[in-house]
């Protein structure tokens, strides 16, 4: 199948691939780009494992076409630490627990990143709701909703 | 006893890896020259395979490799080990590709390895296969009848431990009985008897299974996978493809969830018949609709209880009759279930009859205390009506025939100190049950429930480094942040931080054999076999310190990482910079198979609202108690308790497996197979327990699995004190509520 030239910023980096118009932003980025912080838990959209943050939006990948993205900014949990210094959320999922297994956390990590971004001071039902569409099956949440609270109180 | 890292809360060892995506799961295996697999799988419950032509595949561009069962080596049939129990070679032969017959809808019949997932997945669709489709059989009471089609026509029923010559679906009948339960029942003030259904359910792991398999030009088959246990797939790949284990090494990668899923092995040995083909290294990942339909769920369950109590409450008899699905291989898991049903309770009369099922559904495994929530759900509500016919609190009830030391299990084994009695007094004692109900069509319930937690081998190794810090090689894969708590228990010996100790979990080369991440083991056992090196490491440098010192070794005594013998007296750190002069480096091993395994109580208080409307039941408050013995890194432990909790709740008000007549299943996807979202709950309330076990020196029992086993149950009685139904069949979603309310 012949290959589409596509270009685009992720993680503030200018990043051009070729991919086939079948090829979903998910298999993009881990089968294409070798980076595989971004998870497949459904490939149809109802897990939230592989969201990103695509031009200020949080998407799940494995819907959107690679084909897309051109000209696109693109934000993966590989470009939420500044350097070696984590981001304030990356420091909270880790001092309140807020993972088990972790293959669900990339997803709710972009997705706390963005909704901090639009949202510095969320309630509980706020949070909840902005991370519906993110599954975890270890944790109950609890601790997710604490560990976004945390960051968010770090913020003010 | 006071500690200086037991029940500390230090950052996971494996955090900044998680956080930062860099941690390598099954699927983000990459390899020069890997090829990607996929399976071609039954669209039939039943059905005899005729053909499989496999010529249009081979001919598409870019694909390296077909096999099909005839692949597979035939090596004759023998027991192999599970990681849970045994089982015959020739099922989990059939289970990997199916032979003659297909089983489920899901059952793998063959599999290709091509450049990538597409031509993959196209070159299946272009793989030919002629079924003759046969009646199915799709629930215990329908496969139990005597004219029901035979799932296999060589399965033939075990009753009371003697193999019969019947041909049944029926492969194994099992009774446990203690004393005289009719008896029991004539001497009875109250009886209740009521028949519960539960359904098949998934574990639900976010990460679908995943493995790459290179068999090496050496013949040495090399397996990088998502495993509960490495050296069960090394168990299982070896007997499969009839090698020596010697010859397969597994190298488990991180783990995206399990909860007993990830123990029986499906896509290692397939993917290393297309290596062996194809001489690459081959990846196969599961889709989301293959992990529903070709991996192995939870038993759905047909069970009658019947309980006989005196006036004051005391049950003066109990009895089970328990049917679990197996799915299309024996192994349902109702051993466990007949040993948890009424495990809660000290009862002199019991029998419990047991019944292994087989029907056209995917190969049951193992999910967290497998078994004992099916159980729990119909005793606890069966307790919950009897409180409320005697009028007697649901939480005293319990108190008054709770388990204690001494009580004797239906199974045979006596209770060692337990925590029942001090679970039921938490619940009791808790600001969530002292707590006013929030409103109309509102409701409480309570529920306990137990499991028994196994011990199993570890192996674990520390080597002392010269800064003071130590290396910890293990071989339990990391489910839930057991990397640290077994690290704790190392650090608390050397007297020395958790972050000081660097463990890492490493293949089945380089540890010795490590049982299943699986039966609340991971902390207890390898944590033993932890605190037994860090104890050795002990050791060795006291002979270190003596020989410094001129002194008999054991002179020398150590106390929180300080060494001391008369007036001479050396730091851990200290001691570790001076290995090099005093005779080289240090290794401290442990290998061990604890007996001394403590089980584990749990209990699980739940406010739910019922809408009267639509029957819509909205959990407003949980608590979860639970028996910890000793909780080494209490957020963890809250987290196992907040996350068995939750995945109760699913059972109990959404989840299941939704079968249409021909035994397809029709939700097999995250927005029909529909679990608890954030949106769904409130924050989960913990109470932790600490009744230390005897047999582990922290007092560890093990947290994995108890508390899952009383939500549904839990639930189930809220259900009824807000809207006035005893709901018999999980889940109780909308439409079930609706109907009982109408009925």
């Amino acid at each position: 199948m012949s290959t589409v030239r596509v270009q685009t910023t992720i993680n503030n980096q200018p990043t051009e691939f070729l991919c086939e118009p079948r090829q979903s932003l998910l298999e993009c980025l881990r089968e294409l780009l070798k980076m595989t912080g971004t998870k497949e838990g459904c490939n149809d959209g109802n897990c939230g494992a592989c969201t990103v943050i695509m031009d200020g939006r949080i998407v799940n990948s494995c819907l959107v076409l690679g084909v897309e993205c051109n000209g696109s900014e693109i934000t993966t949990v590989e470009g939420i630490a500044v350097g070696s210094k984590l981001h304030p959320i990356q420091q909270a999922f880790l001092e309140n627990a807020a993972l088990q297994c972790g293959i669900c956390t990339p997803g709710f990590l972009v997705a706390a990143k963005s909704l901090l971004e639009s949202e510095p001071h969320p309630d509980e039902q706020q949070i909840r709701r902005y991370l519906a569409n993110n599954l975890c099956r270890c944790t109950g949440y609890d601790k997710i909703i604490k560990a976004v609270q945390q960051a968010a109180g770090g913020a003010q | 006893m006071s500690y200086q890292v037991i029940g500390t809360r230090p950052v996971r060892h494996d955090g900044a890896d998680k956080v930062t995506g860099r941690a390598v799961y099954g699927a983000d295996t990459q390899m020069a020259g890997m090829l990607h697999g996929h399976i071609v799988r039954s669209p039939h419950a039943h059905a005899r395979i005729l053909r499989i032509d496999t010529s249009k595949a081979e001919a598409l561009p870019g694909v390296l490799a077909i096999v099909t069962a005839a692949d597979l080596p035939h090596p004759g049939d023998r027991m192999v080990d599970l990681g849970e129990g045994l089982t015959r070679l020739s099922w989990v032969h059939g289970n990997v590709l199916a032979s003659d017959k297909v089983l489920y809808a899901g059952h793998a019949v063959a599999a290709v390895a091509a450049a990538n997932a597409h031509i993959a997945e196209e070159a299946a669709s272009l793989i030919e296969v002629d079924y003759e489709p046969l009646p199915c059989v799709l629930t215990a009471p329908d496969a139990m009848k005597p004219d029901a089609p035979l799932v296999h026509d060589d399965v033939f029923m075990q009753e009371f431990g003697k193999l019969t010559d019947t041909p049944s679906n029926i492969s194994d009948h099992f009774r446990f009985e203690i004393g005289d339960a009719a008896k029991g029942f004539a001497k009875a003030h109250t009886i209740v008897e009521r028949t519960l259904d539960t359904s098949t359910v998934h574990q639900g792991y976010i990460e679908p299974h995943a493995a790459t398999v290179l068999w090496n030009n050496d013949g040495r088959v090399l397996v990088w996978c998502s495993t509960q246990g490495s050296f069960v797939v090394r168990e299982v790949v070896a007997a499969v493809l009839d090698l020596p284990i010697s010859q397969v090494k597994v190298t488990p990668t991180e783990i995206g969830g399990g909860f007993g899923g990830k123990i029986p092995v499906y896509l290692e040995p397939v993917a290393a018949l297309l290596s062996r083909k194809s001489g690459r290294p081959v990846k196969i990942a599961m889709s989301r609709k293959d992990v529903f339909e070709g991996s192995g769920p939870t038993p759905g369950s047909h069970m009658t209880v019947k309980i006989g109590v005196a006036k004051d409450g005391k049950i003066v008899a109990a009895q089970a009759n328990l049917a679990y699905e197996a799915g299309a291989y024996p192994g349902a898991m109702v051993g466990p279930g007949a040993m948890c049903v009424f495990a809660a309770y000290d009862i002199e009369n019991i029998a419990i009859d047991g019944y292994d099922v087989l029907v056209n559904k995917p190969s049951t495994a193992p999910y967290r205390a497998p078994g004992a929530t099916n159980a729990a759900f119909a005793t606890e509500t069966v307790m919950d009506e009897i409180a409320e016919k005697l009028g007697i609190d649901p939480i005293e009830l319990r108190l008054r025939n709770a388990a204690k030391e001494g009580t004797r299990r239906a199974d045979g084994p006596k209770y060692k100190r337990i925590g029942c009695v001090e679970v039921l007094e938490a619940m009791k004692n808790s600001a969530h049950y002292q707590a006013p109900l929030p409103g109309p069509n509102c409701g409480r319930g309570v529920a306990i429930g137990f499991w028994f937690n196994i011990g199993f081998s570890s192996s674990c190794t520390i080597s002392v480094n010269s800064d003071g810090t130590v290396n910890l090689v293990e071989g339990s894969t990391d489910i839930g942040g057991s990397r640290t708590s077994i690290s704790m228990q190392a650090a608390e010996v050397l007297g020395i931080k958790a972050e000081d100790v660097h463990p890492t979990i490493v293949d089945t080369d380089s540890v010795g054999y490590t049982a299943v991440t699986g039966g609340s083991r991971t902390t207890f056992a390898t944590g033993l076999a932890a605190h037994d090196a860090a104890k050795d490491v002990i050791r060795q440098l006291s002979v270190r310190a003596a020989k410094l010192w001129e002194v008999d070794s054991e002179l020398v005594n150590c106390q929180r990482g300080v060494f001391q013998s008369g007036k001479h007296s050396i730091t851990f750190k200290e001691l570790a910079a001076k290995l090099e002069e005093t005779g080289g480096p240090v290794v401290g091993r442990a290998t061990v198979n604890p007996s001394g395994v403590g089980g584990s109580f749990a209990g699980c208080i739940v406010d739910v609202r019922v809408d009267p409307e639509t029957g819509k039941t909205d959990v407003l408050r949980v608590t979860s108690i639970q028996d910890a013995g000793k909780a080494i890194h209490p957020s963890y432990v809250e987290g196992q308790m907040q996350g068995g909790t939750v995945q109760g709740i699913g059972w109990a008000l959404n989840e299941e497996y939704f079968m249409d007549p021909s035994g397809i299943m029709k939700n097999s996807s995250f927005l029909d197979y529909r679990m608890p979202t954030a949106l769904d709950l409130p924050m989960i309330e913990t109470v932790i327990v600490e009744v230390p076990n005897p047999g582990h020196p922290f007092g560890v029992r093990g947290v994995g699995e108890a508390n899952i086993v009383p939500p549904p149950a839990a639930v189930a009685n809220a259900i009824h004190r807000a809207a006035n139904i005893r709901m018999t069949r999980l889940p109780m979603n909308p439409n079930a509520i609706m109907e009982e309310v109408w009925r």
